[in-house]
């Protein structure tokens, strides 16, 4: 009990004091899982669209089985795929990115990904059927039909947004694989509580932990704002 | 009259069951018909061809004189629109919901205009309200506004009026009538109300097993019916 005081108070104390090792991690974490966020949202929201608009009229076969697999795919797996890519004997060996942020940026974007998909998949099917039939009447067509379903599944959508950036900023096997946890390189909020665990230094290790929960906390109060608006729109 | 649609030999099969097959259909510009029969007659197949929704597998429809194939042009299949049993609304407030037809074709209307809109169906106050909110009747008097506000040449009501009190189905007929006088908009209703059938059509047809079996002018169809099956809906033996 007293040693998780003491950590506290540390954490606390290296907050306040904005400690200069603390901020670029977090700096870092931020910039690495934003870019993954973004690439995923660009690579995966159109496809999620694309597919739950078709799953509206047909079945969506066996794609269904194998976003679903992805929406799970273990992220240590992913980092192992990246790592081999990244590689020197690698089919990308040559872009010298293992042990660089790019090579975490891309490991997380193939965790999100699939997540992004699966889930505006989600909210798109979840629209009224019925609404899609009602708008072509009124003299939609499908890119019109497509745009206005994506207004109206928009709190879905934020929350797959949000649910892949959750996943990615506490994920640490792809990570640590890729990027190596190279201080002042590669070394991300995650890594950094494994390795400061492992030393002792539970004080450090908690003000990680810490950051970590406030950046989730963020992430889930504008969710459920987003939430909140979309009932009284 | 000119025709607004003639249907010759139009069927329609889902898995190799023919739901529909109309021998021969005129419905003239600016006329009030309903249509009535016992569910699953084909009678919503039937308003979803006329909407360009789903197209016949055989036979010939005919719209203003153009031959109907998948690749209508947009500007027709925007001059029809529908009505639905169950209005499904946008999650906007009641203005946006009756904008929606207009931005989609690219037309802008001046507040006045639309309020003028929303007070035909006495949802003025409501317009800055989410849709979401509204009751059963004022929902579908939305949904009946929205269809109305691009001045559609042909409006098609799908049952409108089946989940509504006597007050809402009262002032929906009000408007479905003012608007044909006014604008000269063909309306096609199925109802399954004969009361509503004698109140505002002009011409009534049955509609049993996919077939069209009688049309008549309203007064005839149900004081002189031709047909069996006509003297049994009208008897009310019918089943539904
Ligand atoms: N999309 C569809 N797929 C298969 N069968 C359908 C479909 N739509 C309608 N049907 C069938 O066609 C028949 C006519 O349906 P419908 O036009 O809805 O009748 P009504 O509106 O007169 O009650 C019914 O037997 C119904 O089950
Ligand atoms: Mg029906």
């Amino acid at each position: 009990m007293e040693i998780l005081v003491t950590a506290l108070q540390e954490a606390w104390r290296l907050i306040i004091s904005r400690d200069p090792v603390l901020f670029e991690i977090i700096g870092l974490t931020l910039r690495v899982t934003g870019s993954a966020l973004l690439f995923a949202v660009v690579l995966g929201l159109p496809i999620g669209v694309f597919l739950g608009l078709r799953s509206k009229e047909s079945k969506l076969g066996c794609l269904a089985p194998i976003i679903n697999t992805g929406m799970g795919l273990p992220p240590v797996v992913a980092g192992l795929l990246v790592f081999i890519l990244l590689s020197n004997q690698g089919v990308l060996g040559d872009l010298q990115w293992l042990f660089t942020p790019r090579a975490m940026i891309v490991a997380q974007t193939i965790i999100a990904w699939p997540l992004v998909i699966g889930l505006s998949l989600t909210a798109i099917r979840s629209v009224d059927d019925q609404l899609a039939v009602q708008l072509t009447s009124l003299g939609a067509t499908r890119w019109q039909l497509a745009l206005t379903l994506v207004r109206e599944a928009r709190l879905g959508i934020m929350a797959a947004v949000i649910a892949a950036f959750g996943r990615i900023i506490a994920e640490v096997g792809a990570v640590i694989l890729v990027g190596g946890n190279i201080a002042g390189e590669t070394r991300v909020l995650t890594t950094a509580i494994v390795l400061e665990t492992r030393k002792g230094n539970f004080g450090l290790a908690l003000a990680l932990g810490l950051i970590l929960l406030i950046l989730a906390l963020l992430a889930n109060i504008v969710l459920h704002r987003l939430q909140h608006e979309g009932r009284h729109a | 009259m000119s025709a607004q649609y003639v249907l010759s030999d139009l069927t329609k099969t889902y898995a190799e069951r023919s739901v529909l097959n109309i021998a021969d259909l005129s419905i003239q510009s600016g006329e009030i018909l309903a249509l009535v029969g016992p569910s699953g007659a084909g009678k919503s197949t039937l308003l979803r061809l006329l909407n360009f929704l789903e197209f016949a597998d055989d036979g010939q429809l005919i719209f203003d004189q153009q031959v109907v194939t998948p690749d209508l042009p947009l500007a027709q299949r925007r001059r029809v629109t529908m009505v639905f049993q169950s209005p499904a609304l946008l999650k906007r407030s009641v203005l946006g919901n009756l904008k929606y037809g207009l931005q989609l074709r690219g037309e802008t209307a001046s507040k006045a205009e639309l309020l003028a809109h929303l007070d035909q169906v006495g949802l003025a106050d409501l317009a800055q309200q989410p849709a979401t909110k509204l009751s059963a009747g004022e929902a579908q008097r939305l949904a009946l506004a929205r269809a109305l506000v691009v001045k559609p040449d042909v409006l098609l009501l799908d049952e409108p009026t089946a989940n509504l009190d006597p007050y809402n189905v009262g002032l929906i007929e009000d408007i479905l009538q003012k608007n044909n006088a006014a604008r000269g908009t063909t309306v096609v209703l199925i109802t399954h109300n004969v009361f509503q059938a004698q109140r505002i059509a002009q011409r009534t047809g049955l509609l049993v097993n996919g077939k069209l079996v009688e049309i008549a002018p309203t007064a005839l169809f149900f004081e002189a019916p031709v047909e069996q099956a006509t003297r049994d809906f009208v008897a009310g033996k019918l089943v539904y």
